[in-house]
């Protein structure tokens, strides 16, 4: 993959006009000045030598988009992959938001759903005008024009002209009120194993990332918040700092300090020397167990109703037998693998931000508030992410580094160390799930109730996004809208209102419960990461109660056919689908061969992908370790129609052993009964939440906490089968 | 003053002796691509060759490696094995996010360049310190023995 500066590109749509890049939706361009490109909407432009640059409004953390948003571009615009350059696109809600959510973000597995029609639209749109300024030039009929590979051709005579060669005609052309899409049965590229266009640079080290950002006369900082969450800075003695070699600035900042310098290390070494006195405020004293306890109690409390069938409540007292879990998942740090940073030039007349963010026009609206620049004086430039899983759809490090830059005279690179990025990431929410099932006398569920506690991260983020969140809203369905109103976080229950199980009696609630100070954020699927892990667990639990094969118990649940059908009313969410349900149960039959060790089952349902793109079930093995099919996974799953289908799939493998390695550890969650009494110490849990020194280590330990704290879980060790029904792809949601 | 040999070129830079390779690699020579993930040697982004060996450059001091070979991502492909292990790469479409890549193809190259067939237990040895946060473990097993059963290139 070619990416192109900003720069370069800026200067280029200088010359035309900046305004004349338009977004699909709006009226036909005017003409452009003679010698420019070829800009027919926002996401194409093609140069007079040819060169096709297709500009990305979405951004690439390794789940695909930098090849995928190509592929439905090119799909339309005739053009071969290995044709196209990408460019980053600059911040622009009104030409680059995203359409399930109006503003311009990657995030919530939205990318190809929400641009499945509209880039195809834009290549579509390109490739017309080509072909018409094909058909002008030669004086011929448009229809009997087609484009193919970067060129026209006129059918009846053969002749064919490069798009670099029309650039001038269809420049000046305008824009067609109609196109027509293909059919998808003539598909060249989409649904094929194109490969990764950021692949060649991510293996010769040329891959530019936010942290490589090089800017002439550019410094070096990083920097120490608080410990505290909620803390300020009391007093600094830098006098040992700034006699450290390379360090040239101390700044000070209400709650933290940065050491600038000509590079990382004498940033590191200045950091070091500092010596910080800080006001630890109104969270000195907090710990883990407050905040447990805080969610302990508010889960004993009624919540908001997000789904109620049935009569729970009566169902349970009059069961036969009652099962109660408490599951609690801890805080969780996205740790990216590129640690958070930012690099901000600031100056009198305007600011420019290097950095990976999948949050453009949240980035220059922070860094605009902060500078008091109006929004068009802060470019953004965008850059490849080394992760993100949520934790870049946040700019609290965009307006770290502008309120360092400020202070600072040249461009300044502010990089955190991991201890840092760790320590002052903003947390998948600590949850406290209370549940609890009435069994009857097969030991079949009759009754469930599940009470989430936990913070809402949509509350907060909605408050953000005002006033575009009523389209946000809007594109969630009314049910949603009027979930919301009534305090529902709808992230924080995905997974949990709607289990593929048939429960007759099923009342589910959430309940809000901020711990004080510490941030939360999305953090890969928020809702489904943990409710499934709970729903799946406690259903191993009954199973268990029923003395029941945990695969038999569950198929015995998914043959109703009401079993998730009202969380439709949840929208997106919806987990109805009885076909889908048909198939999961008939391949879970042929799979389960019962006395197997090590059997794990889980499954859920995420969005929808839109009309036109939906794909039916597929079945994907992937093998194991070990003796037999040990350790061999199995993935039923609907993603739709594939835009880019992996290399190897629907084809053995060859016969390579590959071990399962663990993946990164997600899913640390841990569970107590209630019924045993059963009270986990781990180590670090008594450790004050927010207050960790400056060794990543204690924190680490404090924040995955708990699985090997507790030693049943350690002693079960992970499952080796995972059978995962429905799943969304491990990795690369976005 | 400290003169450094990286990928065949010579630079003298003012550094202090116990800066680390990685920052002076990055921030002074200007080599991006060997990664800063968490400097202390924990998660092997930072990866290079010294004398073909592979090392963290984020805790190796730079005075360390004065009068010896140094060899980074920018560079490997130069030498048959690593550019057999790029290509294994690209052929088994290991990338994600690609961040911590640059380490793994490092360590996958140097364990290649001394075990030129590895076993499961080899790979898990050379590669057991490079941390892949999108979880490509699988494909980059394959990709090692892709690249052992490979020709040159």
């Amino acid at each position: 993959m070619h990416l192109v500066s900003r720069r370069t590109f800026l200067e280029t749509s200088a010359a035309v006009g900046g305004g004349l890049l338009l977004g699909f939706t709006l009226p036909p361009l005017a003409p452009l000045q003679q010698n420019g490109p070829f800009v027919p909407n926002a996401f194409v432009r093609i140069d007079r030598d040819g060169r096709v640059t297709l500009i990305m409004h979405k951004v690439e953390m390794g789940q695909g988009t930098y090849t995928s948003m190509p592929m439905l571009l090119a799909e339309e615009l005739e053009v071969d992959l290995s044709q196209v350059q990408l460019e980053h696109a600059p911040p622009d809600d009104a030409r680059y938001a995203e359409p399930l959510f109006g503003v311009q973000e990657t995030g919530g597995s939205t990318s190809v759903r929400g641009n499945w029609e509209p880039l195809r639209r834009a290549g579509a749109t390109a490739r017309s005008l080509l072909v018409a300024a094909a058909a002008q030039t030669w004086k011929v009929d448009p229809g009997s024009c087609h484009a193919a590979e970067g060129q026209v051709i006129h059918g009846p005579t053969g002749r064919s002209l490069n798009y670099g060669a029309l650039v001038a005609t269809a420049a000046a052309l305008p824009l067609p009120r109609h196109v027509t899409l293909k059919d998808p049965k003539d598909f060249k590229l989409i649904g094929t194993p194109a490969k990764r266009l950021d692949a060649p640079d991510k293996v010769n080290g040329t891959a530019q990332y936010g942290i490589d950002v090089k800017v002439p006369g550019m410094k070096v900082a990083t920097v120490a918040a608080c410990p505290v969450f909620g803390g300020k800075v009391a007093s600094v003695n830098d006098a040992k700092a700034k006699g450290i070699k390379g360090v040239q600035q101390v700044v000070r900042l209400d709650d933290a300090v940065a050491v600038v310098a000509d590079h990382m290390w004498a940033a590191k070494q200045g950091l070091a020397a500092l010596d910080i006195r800080w006001d630890e405020g109104p969270n000195a004293k907090l710990s883990t167990a407050d905040i447990v306890q805080q969610l302990a109690a508010a889960s004993e409390k009624a919540g908001v109703v997000a789904r109620n069938e049935g009569d729970a409540s009566k169902a349970l007292a009059g069961a036969v037998r009652k099962v109660e879990a408490v599951y609690e998942v801890p805080f969780l740090a996205h740790a990216t693998m590129e640690p958070v940073n930012c690099t901000v030039h600031v100056r009198p007349d305007g600011c420019d931000i290097w950095v990976g963010t999948q949050v453009p026009t949240f980035t220059q609206t922070a860094a605009a508030k902060l500078t008091g620049l109006p929004r068009d004086k802060v470019r953004v430039h965008n850059h490849l992410l080394g992760g993100g899983f949520g934790r870049r759809l946040e700019v609290d490090f965009v307006i770290r580094a502008v309120q360092i830059a400020r202070q600072v005279a040249s461009p300044v690179k502010v990089v955190w160390t991991r201890e840092e990025d760790i320590q002052h990431d903003m947390y998948r929410p600590y949850y406290y799930d209370r549940i609890a099932a009435g069994l009857d006398e097969h030991g079949m569920p009759i009754a469930w109730t599940h009470r989430i506690a936990g913070s809402s991260i949509m509350d907060r983020v909605i408050n953000q996004l005002f006033p575009k969140t009523l389209r946000v809203m809007r594109a969630a369905g009314l049910h949603q809208l009027v979930a919301m109103v009534k305090g529902l976080d709808v992230d924080a229950v995905e997974g949990a209102a709607e289990p593929p199980y048939t429960l007759p009696n099923i009342r589910v609630e959430y309940v809000r419960q901020e711990p004080p100070g510490v941030p939360t954020a999305f953090w890969r699927g928020v809702g489904p990461t943990h409710n499934i892990f709970v729903v799946e667990s406690f259903m191993d639990e009954l199973a268990a109660a029923a003395r029941r094969d945990p695969v038999a118990y569950r198929l015995a649940l998914l043959g109703g056919a009401r079993a998730g059908g009202a969380a439709g009313r949840l929208g997106s969410a919806a987990a109805g689908g009885a076909r889908a349900r048909r198939l999961v149960t008939a391949r879970l039959r042929e799979l389960h061969r019962p006395g197997r060790r090590g059997v794990g089952v889980a499954g859920g349902r995420r969005a929808r992908p839109p009309r036109g793109v939906r794909g039916g079930l597929r079945h994907h093995r992937e093998p194991g370790h070990g003796e037999g099919a040990d350790g061999e996974r199995h993935h039923l799953r609907d993603h739709g129609r594939p835009v880019r289908r992996d290399h190897d799939q629907g084809r053995p493998r060859r016969a390579v052993q590959l071990q399962q390695l663990p993946d990164a550890a997600h899913q640390r969650g841990s569970r107590h009964r209630r019924a045993s009494g059963q009270e986990r110490r781990g180590a670090g849990r008594d450790r004050r939440a927010g207050h960790v020194g400056r060794d990543a280590r204690p924190r680490q330990r404090h924040l995955r906490g708990d699985r090997q704290a507790d030693p049943q879980a350690a002693r079960q060790g992970p499952t080796v089968d995972q059978r995962c029904l429905m799943n969304e792809p491990s990795c690369s949601s976005a | 003053m400290v003169t450094l040999r990286v990928n065949g070129k010579t630079h003298t830079v003012d550094v202090p002796p116990d800066m680390p390779l990685l920052w002076v690699l990055r921030d002074v020579i200007g080599l991006t691509g060997t990664k800063f993930g968490c400097g202390v040697a924990l998660c092997g982004a930072c990866t290079v060759h010294l004398d073909g060996r592979p090392i963290r450059s984020c805790v190796t001091p730079v005075a360390a490696v004065v009068g010896k070979t140094i060899t980074t991502i920018e560079a490997v492909g130069e030498a048959p094995t690593g550019r057999k292990v790029q290509q294994a790469w690209l052929d088994l479409e290991v990338v994600q996010c690609g961040y911590c890549q640059s380490g793994q193809i490092m360590a996958a190259a140097a364990l290649l360049a001394t075990k030129p067939h590895p076993t499961d237990a080899d790979i898990d040895a050379a590669m057991a310190g490079n941390i892949c946060r999108c979880g490509t473990y699988p494909r980059i097993r394959a990709a090692i023995k892709q690249a052992a059963l490979s020709k040159g290139a």
